[in-house]
């Protein structure tokens, strides 16, 4: 028996995606680990820090939004967890440019 | 009563309609973005502090992190089968991806004792240095957090095995999905802030 795309879509949003889908979404993010190492062999010159950092925010997002099902879930555990990370973000910016760190 | 409805019931037993384990988790996750944090940017401040000790591209062995870093990566795809298999209500499925993901995060611990163990005798001490402080205390804490989540696993696994679960069993499942991804995410910002970018 088939699944409409409307069934479908019902089902990803309550349970997240099939275990084929997390495979895929694994196998993303073991590419992204890989060409994270790889900066530490070649010279991406001016590029080193930008991909790094661009790299593990990708990952970062992909883990909490599918493995952590945040993207299918009610938005306010998404709310609570952004906004615990965000006041972290806010304070230790802060903290570190109070140092000095950025200059 | 319909099984749906007794299920429904079950699960909206909080005035927001959601799951109050459910929340406590993710706001006991978004605390532990400032622990973290905190010993993040310490870590960040104190890096270039060596002071008669190695430096932090003397000692680390990138290729050696990267297996442990994969090896945890891969243990978070383990984990979310575990919990899709728990919602399946196959108990079989579920332990299984439970121990895989068992071993794969003591084969990190493991991985992060031989380190230590090695820089260590390479004269990297607790106190040699800010750096060698502040970096025992950023990856021993997020270690012991891993520790945590293996011990929570095969207790998971035991009650399971008992059918002792309180609740709703694919919850529980997630809940713990839910913590260990998070050791998971620390990791990836730790693998990249502590050891790709040099000081």
């Amino acid at each position: 028996m088939s699944t409409s795309p409307t069934e479908q879509h019902t089902h990803e949003e309550e349970h997240g995606l099939s275990d084929g889908g997390y495979v895929k979404i694994a196998l993303i993010l073991a590419a992204i680990t890989a060409l994270e190492v790889s900066t530490y062999y070649v010279d991406f010159g001016p590029f080193f820090m930008p991909a790094l950092l661009i790299m593990m925010i990708v990952k970062f997002v992909m883990v909490v939004s599918y493995f952590m099902h945040l993207k299918f879930d009610n938005r306010i555990f998404s709310y609570m967890f952004y906004i615990g990370l965000g006041i972290a973000l806010f304070v230790y910016f802060t903290a570190l440019a109070t140092f000095k760190f950025f200059g | 009563m319909s099984e749906t409805a007794i299920h429904a019931e079950q699960v909206h037993h909080s005035s927001t309609g959601l799951s109050n384990n459910k929340l406590a988790m993710w706001l006991f996750l978004g605390s532990e973005c400032l622990l973290f944090g905190g010993l993040i940017s310490t870590y960040m401040l104190y890096r270039g502090r060596v002071q008669d000790g190695p430096r932090p591209s003397q000692i680390f062995d990138i290729p050696f992190t990267s297996v442990s870093s994969f090896v945890l990566l891969m243990s978070s795809l383990t984990m979310v089968l575990a919990v899709s298999a728990a919602k399946s209500k196959d108990d079989a499925r579920t332990n299984l991806w439970l121990t895989v993901t068992a071993v794969l995060g003591a084969t990190f611990v493991g991985g992060q004792i031989y380190e230590f163990v090695t820089f260590y005798r390479e004269g990297l001490g607790f106190t040699t240095s800010l750096f060698s402080s502040s970096f025992y205390t950023l990856t021993g804490f997020h270690g012991v957090h891993v520790s945590i989540g293996v011990i929570l696993l095969l207790s998971l696994m035991g009650i399971i095995k008992k059918n002792k679960i309180p609740g709703d069993k694919a919850e529980v499942v997630e809940l713990i999905g839910l913590y260990w991804h998070f050791v998971d995410i620390v990791w990836i910002v730790v693998f990249t802030l502590v050891y790709l970018i040099p000081s």
